[in-house]
């Protein structure tokens, strides 16, 4: 229950996830996040050189489907649960900015 | 008497199908269970009464003008949150779906359809499927049938315990690490979680994409076999899901197996399981034992679970699991964006950077900002290799015993979950504690594989234990049939809470 990861660092990930974090959250997250990485560590103790990574159990090969024309999400459904709408089209806040 | 819960969703069905019962009754009698046992239970996220009654009427109506009605015509089902369709909300028990509709049903609930189901209405879970108590639903937790002050277990906590307090028929749950069979273990009822790529994922929402399967819960194991049959087959909207022929489950499933070896995995039965349990389980043996079966003692190396001097109790599975899950989970949660779809703040924002922020923020519960801040950190620079690589390395490791396992026996034997339905708030306080639950389910979600959740008795304090059958890849036939068999022999099997005797 000591570690903690510094506020600085959950700062970054909290930035990287676009996550808003209120200072409590940060310090609350912090050490939640040092237990259970430090639970993580445990597979270190595995030697795991030569070993392939599995990334999906089934080995499932390149699936094609012909390439032909088929009915889709009309705009109107696309958008019906959008925020807010102008027209065809999603409205966000403007975008141009350094923060991305 | 109008209630209709002393009949499993076969013999509903069947009973419709004869004319005995019409499925507006059917319908009706759900209804009236859930008026007066819902509001004990808290199951439902949204109950779909008018369109269900309607959907009734037209089953009846092609019924009488001697029309087909469906291998499961009539039956009145309910739907895990986390499962699109068309009508109704589609809330994953989250603030950021709240008031989510989906433009489309999944494919799992519309082949339920076609083949005549009724939906009855949508059920609470763990948010995104996170969880293993429902006590993470962004609206309320659900209770126990069995005990109203311990949890139903999740994800599928609420598909479990409407089977369970018969306010449906029978249920669609999800299975991600453990959630469809740890809640079937909690509630007293069957869970499957089906083979990788049996069951098309066609609007489920996502949440760990190479793990997440669609499967059914149900009173008993004659049940998971009709709802399976209906839902399993290849879809041309899931490049996932194998297009391999499904047989019909229900044909051979009072036949036994003959010369069944039965592997029980010896690292399972650690200090960290529940005496109670691992009598159960080693009971449930012998019931193989006396049906012919063989029992062989086999190993899980990489599934170990070890327990040291403090009693604090460790997984690598556990470990490699949630490195998986997370690292896919804040890659699909990213969609979450307040443009789309979904909960938008209402604060000011300086640009579009702070609206995503401030929205995540408000739409997302504390476990779904935690799996997402983790598996960020676990795919950034710097860490991707040390960690996510790791675990997928790790992967092969766990599947390759399973592999190795399945050279010396038919299926595995073993239990659901260290111990039986826990306290509400018991383990809200430390998530680590929380994630041990599944330690017997997740290296199953791993490796692919199709596991079956069956009830084995209750124990002395009157909660139901579960055991764990598991198979290789498509063996789901196999699992069926050997979950009939001790349900047959061990008459455990169709348990009822108090609540529904009433």
């Amino acid at each position: 229950m000591s570690r903690t990861i510094e506020p600085d660092m959950v700062r970054h990930i909290a930035k990287l996830s676009r996550i808003e974090l209120s200072e409590e959250q940060l310090a609350t997250f912090g050490r939640q996040l040092a237990d259970i990485l430090e639970y993580f560590d445990k597979l270190a103790e595995l030697d795991t050189t030569n070993v392939e990574p599995l990334a999906h159990a089934v080995e499932i090969h390149n699936v094609l489907a012909e390439d032909t024309p088929r009915p889709s999400l009309s705009a109107d459904a696309a958008l019906a649960n959008a925020p807010q709408r102008d027209g065809d089209f999603f409205m966000v806040p403007k975008v141009i900015g350094d923060s991305l | 008497m109008n209630d209709l819960s002393n009949l499993s969703a076969l013999e509903l069905r069947d009973a419709i199908a004869g004319g005995t019962v019409s499925a507006v009754r059917a319908v009706d009698a759900y209804l009236e269970a859930i008026a007066r046992r819902e509001p004990a239970v808290g199951a439902y996220n949204e109950v779909l009464a008018e369109r269900a009654m309607e959907q009734a009427a037209a089953i009846d109506r092609k019924r009488q003008s001697g029309r087909p009605i469906g291998p499961l015509g009539g039956l009145p089902l309910a739907i895990k949150d986390n499962l699109c369709t068309s009508y109704g909300r589609t809330t994953c028990a989250s603030k950021m779906l709240a008031n989510f509709q989906a433009p489309y049903t999944a494919t799992a609930v519309a082949r339920l359809e076609a083949a005549g189901a009724i939906v009855l209405g949508k059920t609470n879970m763990d948010e995104f499927a996170m969880g293993s108590s429902t006590e993470n639903s962004g609206f309320r937790p659900t209770a126990n049938p069995w005990d109203a002050s311990r949890v139903p277990g999740g994800s599928s906590g609420g598909s479990a315990a409407a089977v369970s307090a018969r306010l449906c028929a029978a249920a669609l749950g999800s299975d991600t690490g453990g959630s469809i069979r740890q809640p079937a273990a909690f509630c007293g009822v069957v869970g499957m979680k089906p083979t990788y790529g049996r069951v098309s994922r066609f609007g489920l929402v996502a949440y760990g994409s190479s793990l997440d399967q669609i499967g059914p819960v149900t009173q008993n194991v004659a049940d998971c076999a009709l709802l399976l049959g209906a839902i399993a087959g290849g879809d041309p909207a899931d490049s996932t899901c194998l297009d391999r022929p499904v047989g019909d489950y229900l044909i051979e499933l009072e036949k036994p197996i003959e010369h069944l070896r039965v592997g029980l995995p010896r690292e399972f039965f650690s200090q960290a399981l529940d005496a109670e349990i691992a009598s159960s389980i080693r009971l449930a043996a012998e019931v193989y034992q006396s049906l012919g079966a063989t029992i062989v003692d086999v190993s899980l190396p990489h599934s170990r679970i070890d327990v040291d001097g403090e009693g604090k109790v460790s997984s690598y599975a556990v470990a490699c699991y949630y490195i998986v899950a997370m690292a896919e989970a804040s890659s699909n949660l990213a969609r979450y964006d307040g443009v789309h779809y979904g909960h938008r703040t209402a604060r000011d924002v300086e640009d579009i950077v702070d609206l995503y922020c401030k929205t995540r923020e408000e739409g997302f519960g504390s476990e779904v900002k935690r799996r997402i801040l983790l598996g960020t950190y676990a795919l950034s620079s710097g860490y991707y290799d040390a960690y996510y690589l790791k675990a997928l390395r790790v992967r092969r490791l766990i599947k390759n015993d399973f592999d190795a396992a399945f050279g010396h026996c038919d299926l595995l034997l073993c239990p659901v979950a260290p111990t039986t339905a826990f306290r509400l708030g018991e383990k809200t306080a430390d998530p680590l504690t929380m994630y041990l639950e599944d330690i017997y389910t997740i290296s199953v979600n791993l490796a692919g594989l199709p596991g079956l959740s069956l009830p084995a008795g209750l124990s002395k304090t009157g909660l139901p234990i579960g055991m764990q059958l598991i198979g290789p890849v498509f063996s789901e036939d196999r699992l069926l049939r050997a979950g009939r068999m001790y349900e047959k022999a061990s008459g455990v099997s169709g348990l009822r809470p108090e609540m529904t005797k009433k």
